[in-house]
């Protein structure tokens, strides 16, 4: 299977323009890109993508020991990039994505051009002096948060979410499948996210990168935020004024606005 | 009906729209686009525990959950309302003033402007303790279930391996192999088997049978064949009075099962070797010949298990240096594909080509048994070839 089938692929935009590759956070999927993506389809080559185990992407191909830790995402993002042929990538991760963008551009900095990183936290977790703005404790009702949500969901809407085409009248309920998550994935990928430990990586990024700050986040604080800048070697920070942790739904003008700057003078930056 | 029960109506069916809200059954409260709470009901006021003045202005409504139920909000709640415009059945608990969590089911629609952009949040919020309470207790159980499964699982597993034959051993002068493949995903115990081992310092007993049906009975069943025609094999030299024996164990058994066995006992004769066959209910073995001629040998006996006398003859065959007899379970003839059977004349066309080693045979015969079912084996399958050299 190719990536386009497993990751539920999807390019738009002008053929021959830069790409941007937008990546969706932890309990989402493509969809969070939906109100962004219009203000680049004129001058650039977008291409959206599931992860494994999210939104439409072929449940089958998760392996739960391959995405036990976000390396595992990571090498799909490169995955991705190779199969497509994608060069000079600008990168542009929500939440944990942006992470997984940081392993990426560290692992394989000649792909890509520059990161953008919205609401960024290299962990969650707090640890000595630094503050990630959570105990663990936190996690484990966080996961405990999700059991009771996906109780009743998991045996109705998993034949939805794996696709029924022999059962168009299913259809209806595809489209309010928005941002469902198998829930042995959610799991996981809760626990992959919120434990993981990524502030060593911060410094090995070699590309520019722009760090996109919310108001009032509760996931990644302003001080997380600020946090990504400093360790990052070559970074800006965009506070938005957008409250809460996803701009790209709640303010998409905005963070369309901030990413555009950002891209505007990043194409100047010498490689 | 008198006028005051009219009047009394009247007044219900007009109930007052601003009671209506206050003392509704479920808490309402309206948030701005990013969450902060503008307006609250009685109701939900009482279940937070805190007044409408103590909600209103400054607090967003994830202010009011756990750490775990904030980042839910942030990354499934939110993210839906903003998206789809609705949030349904939102599991959520509630901080109370007192510290203590209320389990709540949260509905919520969103009034969007021209630029999609949230203005407003409506938000529904059912006290659901006892609802979750029994949840939780389903999702115990169902943890549970998975867990004994998986537990069950590891034992047919385990309980397979032992049931596995071992792999033949060395006899001089007698090239053999054997292939035991059991039916789809091999986690279901029992079936076929097979077993060689030696009785005399010139003599060989090898078995073959096939117990009807699956799972633990199945295989203890199988187990008692084994030892049965190990132990009576060591007693009795001829096969046809080890499968009656071993039909007067399975009548004995607590669970009687039926079976079918295939029994042939080697002895060193000359160049070659004499192998004396007997069989119960089981496909007669095919001979090839060292000029490549392909046939069934031996008589058919019935079914073992079944009836309190069987009739089970021992037939004499030699196997001269070259010739090589393949013994087999219905699994191999009776594969199917889109109803057509693999059949026996496949397989004595496969013998004709593949003869080099027992090796040969055994392997490319149940390469193409599973070829023929697209590599799913409906049933378990058994192939033993014997070499004399």
């Amino acid at each position: 299977m190719g990536v386009g089938e497993r990751h539920n692929v999807n390019v738009s935009g002008r053929a021959d323009g830069p790409v941007l590759l937008f990546a969706h956070g932890f309990g989402c999927d493509q969809s969070m890109w939906r109100y962004v993506v219009p203000h680049f389809t004129d001058a650039y080559r977008v291409v959206l993508f599931d992860h494994v185990g999210a939104g439409r992407s072929d449940l089958g191909s998760y392996d739960p020991q391959r995405y036990s830790s976000l390396d595992g995402y990571a090498d799909d993002v490169r995955r991705i990039c190779a199969e497509l042929d994608l060069r000079d990538v600008v990168f542009v991760g929500h939440s944990v994505s942006a992470m997984i963008g940081v392993l990426a551009a560290a692992a394989e900095p000649e792909r890509f051009r520059a990161l953008v990183l919205v609401g960024p936290s290299p962990r969650y977790v707090n640890d000595g002096d630094y503050v990630g703005g959570f105990e663990e404790p936190d996690i484990r009702e966080l996961v405990e948060s999700l059991d009771s949500n996906y109780l009743g969901w998991s045996a109705a809407m998993a034949p939805v979410i794996m696709g029924r085409p022999d059962r168009p009248e299913l259809g209806e309920e595809l489209t309010e499948s928005f941002c469902r998550t198998d829930p042995a994935v959610a799991r996981q990928f809760a626990h992959v996210t919120f434990l993981s430990d990524n502030r060593a990586d911060l410094s090995r990024v070699t590309v520019p990168a722009l760090v996109l700050q919310c108001r009032q986040d509760v996931i990644a604080p302003a001080t997380v935020g600020r946090y990504v800048r400093d360790h990052l070697p070559r970074a800006e920070l965009v506070e938005l004024d957008a409250v809460g942790h996803c701009p790209n739904l709640s303010a998409p003008d905005e963070t369309a606005a901030a990413i555009a700057d950002f891209l505007d003078f990043s194409t100047l930056l010498p490689r | 009906m008198t006028e005051t029960d009219d009047e009394y109506f009247a007044a219900l069916l007009e109930d007052d729209p601003a009671r209506l809200y206050e003392r509704a059954p479920c808490g309402y409260l309206t948030t701005d686009g990013d969450g902060t709470i503008r307006k609250v009901n009685q109701t939900f006021a009482a279940m937070s525990g805190r007044t409408a003045g103590e909600l209103v202005g400054g607090l967003r409504f994830a202010d009011l959950l756990g750490v775990g139920g904030r980042i839910y909000y942030e990354t499934h709640y939110a993210p839906l309302l903003h998206g789809a415009g609705t949030a349904r059945e939102i599991a959520l608990d509630l901080k109370h003033a007192s510290g203590e969590s209320v389990p709540v089911l949260v509905n919520a629609v969103a009034e969007r402007d021209a630029a999609h952009r949230v203005t407003t949040i409506r938000v529904a919020v059912f006290d659901a303790t006892h609802r979750r309470a029994y949840e939780r207790e389903l999702l115990r159980a169902k943890e549970r279930a998975e867990e004994s499964e998986a537990r069950a699982r590891a034992l047919a597993e385990t309980l397979q391996q032992t049931l596995v034959p071992p792999t033949p051993p060395q006899i001089p002068g007698l090239d053999i192999a054997a292939v035991y493949r059991p039916a789809g995903d091999g986690t279901e115990v029992g079936g076929d088997f097979y077993d060689v081992f030696r009785v005399a310092p010139d003599a060989w007993v090898v078995v073959a049978g096939d117990v009807c049906g699956k799972g633990a009975e199945a295989a203890v069943v199988t187990a008692l064949a084994r030892h049965t025609v190990r132990e009576q094999a060591m007693e009795h030299a001829s096969p046809a009075v080890v499968l009656r024996r071993l039909n007067e164990g399975l009548r004995r058994s607590d669970a009687p099962r039926m079976c079918t066995a295939l029994i042939g006992r080697l002895h060193r004769s000359g160049s070659g070797w004499d192998v004396t066959l007997s069989i119960a209910g089981h496909p007669l073995p095919l001979l090839r010949t060292a000029t490549g001629v392909v046939a069934p040998v031996g008589a058919s006996g019935v079914l073992l298990g079944a009836l309190p006398d069987v009739l089970v003859t021992d037939t004499h065959i030699p196997l001269a240096a070259g010739e090589l007899l393949l013994i087999y379970t219905d699994g191999v003839t009776e594969a199917r594909r889109d109803g057509e059977f693999y059949g026996e004349e496949r397989l004595q066309q496969g013998l004709e080509r593949e003869h080099a080693s027992a090796a040969s045979a055994v392997d490319g015969l149940t390469a193409d048994v599973l070829a023929f079912q697209a590599g799913f084996a409906r049933d378990d399958i058994v192939v033993v070839g014997l070499r004399a050299e």
